[in-house]
């Protein structure tokens, strides 16, 4: 064999096992975080982290029932404004609108999606906790609301134009008027994909902290009503975790360790629905 | 039932029966050629010096056609020739293009269908498309469809099922369907589909039903089918079928109008068109010379 020959070989065999190497490194990471976080708060997981209050500092034991609450309606109110303004814009770009109009929103609403989440707080703060006077569940909500805007418009667009032409025809054939084929015929078609994205926005906005800092606070108590501040779990992490007590620490390895249960039971939970089949035919 | 249900969708719009004698010298004229006047009656559909462009391709040049009420006329000609534009403007459907413009005028019934609300049109001119395009629902909610839409509701619930019921029986589908009308309309054979949409488009019960070559993605056995319900349909519907297999067309149609490059060359009784073509172009192509 000559050298080249030898060479051409050598380079072939080190950048196949570099690839190799690197899609192995991308996986374990995962893996790693959550060895990791098992490893430190998996412990410190019991019924009494679900359902009791932070203990008061200095005692050990507590749990962080009010941010598991506090997540919870966050969440449900960044759904309830970030989804149907998503869903709606993403209806109009996709089947309403000439040519510059949907370029121009989409390309904005791709802008928005890169704008640094604490930006996104900022944002919230000033438009929400000065005129209310105080932080509030409101706000934070505002602020997740905002983020899931443009993830949930580009997904809704896409899913809708990949609803085949046909479909829309047959029904407008049929007398439907525009809106009664989308909202009918497209709009169900099209609605498994559209969950998928709006799930996966929840899950991706579960666990921003920095807007969350100056909108929803944060609260050592229950958080009665939607105007107070409130706890939540990625700054309870954020408070533990910088906190001085050994007891803290731990906490926040294991509030870490319920997030990302949470946010990858949502990813299986979305996958499952996913791979139940495509609900369009394609033609 | 047939009769209630057109009733209760459009009470004012019963269509009036052709005289018979209307009829007669329609499809025994020797020569359909639109510049000659037609007795009114006996047609349903006019296309009238019809001019068609997609943004500044002109697609069809001065095209007239008449469709004759309860008669299959077919459209045949090369791909490309503009004859699924030219059945697309029938119902308006042309319209969800964008960039589109139409000159000329086309009636239903002796009125322009550019003056009527399009909504209304589409129910009275229904429409099979080339590929079975089932809605992702129940068999029966597809049928239900057009129903639903044009105003039949929930407390109807029963004039919705007997509707359905004698579509699916219209297309000859109710005898394979019946005990699986809650199954999703995809689980359906290619076939089966297709009638499906055929079902879901009579639901409305139309005055004309266009079908855009509705056999082409189908194999020989369940084009016979369809081919033997559009004989049965024509008793009470006008049919357009636009087709690329000349032999259909010879089955099906009682007229034929051969479309070439946008312009309607002939149109004249199918017999007539397939043994003594007047123009030189359409014997070309119906012996196969070219397209």
């Amino acid at each position: 064999m000559s050298a080249k020959m030898i060479w051409r070989k050598t380079v072939n065999v080190v950048m196949l096992s570099l690839t190799g190497v690197c899609a192995l490194v991308a996986v374990s990471v995962l893996f790693f975080i959550l060895g990791y976080l098992v490893y430190h708060g998996g412990k410190d997981i019991n019924l009494d982290f679900f359902i009791k209050l932070p203990a008061p500092v200095g005692e050990s034991g507590g749990g962080m029932a009010n941010a598991i609450v506090g997540s919870g309606k966050l969440l449900l109110l960044a759904a309830l404004f970030g989804v149907p303004i998503g869903l709606l814009g993403g209806v109009y770009l996709a089947e309403f609108g000439g040519r510059t109009v949907p370029f121009v929103v989409r390309y904005t609403a791709d802008l928005l999606n890169g704008v640094p989440s604490i930006v996104i707080g900022i944002f919230a703060y000033s438009v929400v906790v000065l005129p209310l006077r105080h932080f509030s569940t409101l706000a934070g909500g505002f602020a997740l609301g905002v983020m899931m805007i443009p993830i949930v418009l580009r997904s809704t667009e896409e899913f809708l134009r990949a609803v085949p032409r046909s479909l829309r025809e047959g029904a407008m054939a049929l007398g439907a008027s525009k809106w009664r084929t989308i909202s009918t015929v497209v709009l169900p078609a099209a609605s498994r994909g559209i969950l998928t994205a709006v799930l996966l926005a929840l899950a991706r906005v579960a666990g921003e902290t920095a807007p969350l800092l100056f909108t929803a606070f944060g609260n050592r108590f229950w958080s009665p009503g939607w105007s107070q501040p409130t706890a939540s779990l990625p700054v309870m992490i954020y408070t533990y975790a910088v906190g001085p007590y050994d007891d803290w620490h731990r906490q926040a390895w294991a509030a870490g360790l319920v997030l990302l249960g949470l946010v990858l039971l949502t990813n299986i939970v979305v996958r499952t629905i996913l791979s139940r089949g495509i609900s369009v035919q394609r033609s | 039932m047939q009769l209630s249900v057109k009733l209760a969708l459009n009470k004012t719009e019963m269509p009036v029966p052709p005289a018979p004698e209307a009829m007669e010298s329609v499809v025994k004229s020797p020569s359909l050629n639109a510049s000659e006047p037609i007795v009114q009656a006996a047609l349903r559909m006019q296309v009238r010096n019809l001019n068609f462009f997609y943004g500044k391709v002109q697609a069809l040049r001065q095209v007239n056609l008449d469709i004759a009420t309860n008669r299959v006329t077919a459209l045949i000609g090369p791909s490309g020739c503009g004859k699924s534009t030219l059945l697309r403007t029938l119902n308006r459907l042309h319209e969800t293009v964008r960039h589109t413009r139409l000159e000329g005028e086309i009636l239903l019934d002796g009125e322009s269908i550019m003056r009527q609300d399009v909504t209304h049109l589409r129910r009275r001119v229904g429409m099979v498309f080339q590929r079975p395009n089932p809605f992702p629902k129940s068999i029966f909610e597809n049928v239900a469809y057009g129903l639903r839409i044009n105003g039949l509701s929930g407390n109807q619930q029963g004039g919705i099922a007997d509707a359905v019921e004698h579509s699916l029986q219209r297309a000859a589908l109710w005898d394979e369907v019946k005990d699986q009308l809650h199954k999703s309309a995809h689980a359906l054979s290619g076939g089966q589909q297709q009638r499906l949409c055929i079902a879901r488009a009579l639901a409305v019960d139309p005055e004309v039903l266009l079908l855009d070559e509705p056999c082409s993605a189908l194999d020989p056995v369940n084009t016979a089918k369809i081919e033997e319900l559009l004989f049965h349909l024509k008793q009470n519907c006008t049919l357009v079928i636009v087709t690329h297999n000349m032999q259909q067309a010879a089955r099906v149609s009682d007229s034929t109008a051969f479309v070439l490059n946008g312009e309607l060359i002939e149109f004249s009784s199918t017999p007539q068109l397939f043994t003594t073509p007047t123009d030189p172009r359409t014997e070309a192509y119906i012996t196969g010379r070219f397209g």
